[in-house]
């Protein structure tokens, strides 16, 4: 029980990076509906534990070199930091990786207690955060190319296409989660390793260690963010921060598994120096950062315009901030838990050797010095442990602590000074995004005003309907002009039927209009008929009534019926 | 994984039968348009029968296929175009009934001297519909392709609007003859006809966006 409140602080980081990082597994998948929630989170959760049970070793024995816990109360507070890290610096917005803030955290640790940091080590660590992201993207390039030329070849229905396309979803993505499981439990169990010990147990055909219980321990905590609290951030990734085709994320979530399962693949590495290569550093690494390097990988082979390249300064950022913060927010809390809690944050090793040479019982938080003291003096040869002088110990100590202090209250001014400057910089850059979209949105609304009043015209030109209406319309208009000559002609035209009774009706109507003393023009527009076939039709009335060539026809009507 | 192509491959055969529906009603559009010029009325009677299940027919694969894309989620980047492209599709499929009905309704008569350039609005017209036809086919399977074979829905598009015109100008320039409602009627069914291309071209304007977004 008490074990389990230890690994309290462990459990927090496991599901906080279950809630957070399944989201660049399934985040697209499950935001443009390819594939269920309820699916991903159950192939999500069983392949991290796979993955934190059979492949977690290798990434947790780096960060064991860079900093070995042996006291439980030491493993539970740099997680704790680490943890509380991730949680404030998501809170104020800011990029944060589970990994950095480990790292960060262990070597607040080694820095109050005076461990030797291994400098080689760190550096093998922060390479890989660098070289985690651009092998992303290089991955991505290639993989890209590789399903660009597939497409091209193959061709499918576009459903079959679709099947294939989820099978495939959820295929990388049960590997990403295996991959993730393998990589990033070291985050969450690998400080306390050396701190907890279990009984291994026996299955007959294979055996699980310690490490793998206090893994697969880790891996639940990691489903339990999965199945409780990814679903939201899954949403929000698929559709608004990362809207990707469900192509791209295909290619996205498979470079990242293939990167995440490099760093933590010791076969892999092993196979590298069987064949006279480097061995790969087996490292925990931002899978976050790793999507973000393959995301811009895709866009810079599509031409790099949509690319926003202030996410790399983000990133870089976070390298620097993250570890800063957990280490110092580690190096107070550890002092606060050592000097409060009396609890022993060095190990037990140490203790016990401290015990032997002084021969007098000391207090955790003494003995934290004593250590800090010892190791020091023994490291630089100075002196040992039986030239040890009482009397000399309060200022020696003293003036240590003060000198870590300055440094730790310099690292926590200069940290806070960049935070500020972050968010001064990231305000600004929120304006002129707002005042960008403002611009694009006048300009959106004023193009929609064009196509609209383009639509219109157009509908108003092809509608048969409406154009039926507007000649119903003018129909009725030239009917009721009709209606009005036949009402005052009708007499005429009754004449005009019995003197020419071969006479057509339009023949009678141009008749009637003519003796109204119309001009062509006129007659021409109300018949709706071009002034040349006017003409013609004059042509054929004039004979068919004979009107002599010395009179006009409609001087001829009016004289021959003066009604 | 069996259930995923399954329902696929059911989707595949409904949106053939839809596609080759609409086909066939265009079809029986033209040949109706053709009997009813060539005053064959039982011909006429059949295909108005004909039009009549086939634009029932198309409707019923429309709302099962619209069913099932949204059931089980399938093509979820792109349903929306989907959908808007198989609505065109029956709008083609319903205004070819509507228009062989008002055939049937209005028994406009059409004089000898304009009943040739009837026919060939009738064919110019239903060219571009069954021109964009194998443009829908293409879309499913090679989405590249189909902007290369819409120039000729453009093309028998403005073959027929130029058509009409022509009919337009004869009927009220060159044909005194008939009286302004009758020329009126006559222009409305060379509307009608040339509706059946205005709604290929709107359906070849889709897909051709579609075909865009997918290849992007």
């Amino acid at each position: 029980m008490i074990i389990l409140l230890f690994l309290s602080s462990g459990l927090f980081l496991g599901w906080s990076l279950g809630a957070n990082d399944a989201a660049n597994i399934f985040g697209t998948a499950v935001g443009s509906r390819m594939v269920k929630f309820k699916t991903a989170a159950i192939i999500g959760s069983i392949f991290v534990i796979l993955g934190a049970v059979v492949q977690g070793a290798g990434a947790s024995e780096t960060l064991g070199k860079l900093g070995s816990m042996q006291s439980l109360a030491a493993a539970f507070t740099v997680a704790l930091a680490a943890s509380l890290t991730v949680l404030w610096m998501t809170r104020l917005k800011l990029p944060v990786s589970t990994s950095q803030a480990i790292v960060g955290s262990i070597i607040g640790w080694n820095y109050y207690t005076n461990n030797p940091t291994d400098i080689g080590v760190l550096t093998q660590i922060v390479s890989t955060w660098i070289s985690g992201p651009i092998l992303g993207g290089i991955f991505a390039v290639g993989l890209f190319m590789l399903l660009q030329l597939a497409t091209k070849k193959v061709k499918l229905h576009l459903l079959y296409k679709d099947a294939l396309l989820r099978l495939s979803l959820l295929v990388i993505g049960a590997f990403g989660a295996y991959s993730l499981g393998a990589n990033n439990i070291a985050n969450v169990m690998g400080v306390f390793t050396h701190a907890v010990h279990f009984n291994s147990i026996d299955f007959g055909w294979f055996v699980i260690s310690s490490k793998q219980q206090l893994f697969f321990i880790g891996g639940i905590a990691i489903g339990i963010g999965i199945i409780t609290y990814s679903k939201h951030v899954m949403e929000t990734v698929g559709k608004t921060l990362m809207p990707l085709t469900p192509e791209a994320a295909l290619i996205v979530v498979l470079s990242q598994a293939l990167v995440l399962f490099i760093f933590s693949s010791k076969s892999l590495s092993n196979a590298f120096v069987s064949i006279g290569l480097p061995s790969i550093p087996l490292v925990p690494v931002s899978s976050s950062q790793i999507v973000i390097g393959a995301i811009i990988g895709i866009g810079l082979y599509k031409g790099g315009r949509e690319i926003k390249f202030n996410i790399l300064g983000s990133i870089s950022l976070g390298w620097i901030a993250t570890p800063i913060a957990a280490g110092i927010l580690c190096f107070f809390m550890l002092f606060f838990v050592n000097n409060v809690f009396k609890q022993d944050v060095v190990g037990m090793e140490v203790h016990q050797v401290l015990i032997t040479d002084n021969q007098t019982p000391k207090t955790n938080s003494s003995l934290v010095y004593d250590t800090i003291v010892l190791q020091m003096q023994t490291n630089s040869g100075q002196v040992t442990a039986e030239h040890f002088q009482a009397e000399k110990l309060p200022q020696i100590i003293e003036s240590k602590r003060d000198i870590h202090l300055w440094y730790v209250a310099l690292l926590f001014i200069s940290f806070i000074s960049i935070i500020v400057l972050v968010i001064i910089f990231s305000n600004k850059q929120k304006r002129w995004q707002s005042q960008i979209s403002y611009l694009k949105k006048q300009h959106l609304n004023e193009l929609n005003d064009l196509q609209n009043s383009i639509e219109e015209s157009t509908i108003k030109d092809k509608n048969p309907d409406k154009e039926l209406n507007i000649y119903q319309k003018e129909f009725g208009d030239r009917e009721m002009l009709q209606f009005h000559i036949d009402e005052q002609n009708r007499r005429f035209l009754q004449l005009l039927s019995l003197d020419f009774p071969t006479m057509t009706e339009n023949e009678k109507r141009l008749a009637a209009l003519l003796r109204l003393k119309l001009s062509s023009k006129e007659i021409a527009s109300i018949l709706n008929i071009p002034t040349k076939s006017l003409e013609m039709s004059l042509n054929n009335l004039c004979e068919k009534l004979k009107v002599p060539d010395n009179i006009g026809l409609s001087d001829f009507l009016v004289k021959k019926y003066k009604l | 994984m069996s259930l995923l192509f399954k329902n696929a491959k059911q989707l595949v055969v409904e949106i053939d039968e839809f596609i080759n529906t609409v086909e066939e009603g265009v079809l029986v559009f033209k040949q109706g348009v053709l009997n009813y010029l060539d005053n064959e009325k039982e011909l006429f009677a059949d295909k108005i029968t004909n039009i009549d299940r086939l634009e029932a027919a198309a409707d019923r694969l429309q709302r099962k296929i619209d069913d099932e894309f949204y059931r089980h989620s399938l093509l979820p980047q792109n349903i929306n175009d989907i959908e808007s492209m198989l609505d065109r599709m029956d709008e083609l499929i319903d205004i070819a009934k509507d228009n062989l009905y008002q055939f049937e309704i209005e028994l406009p008569f059409f004089p000898d001297s304009i009943r040739e350039d009837y026919i060939r609005l009738t064919n110019n017209s239903v060219e571009a519909a069954l021109c964009v036809i194998p443009a829908v086919r293409t879309f499913f399977n090679e989405p590249v392709q189909v902007r290369n074979m819409l120039s000729k829905v453009y093309f028998y598009e403005k073959e027929t609007d130029k058509i009409s015109r022509s009919i337009k100008r004869k009927l009220f320039h060159d044909m005194p003859e008939l009286d302004l409602a009758h020329k009126i009627h006559l222009r409305y069914f060379a509307l009608h006809i040339e509706s059946i291309s205005d709604k290929a071209e709107k359906l070849a304007d889709v897909l051709s966006l579609m075909a865009l977004k997918l290849n992007i």
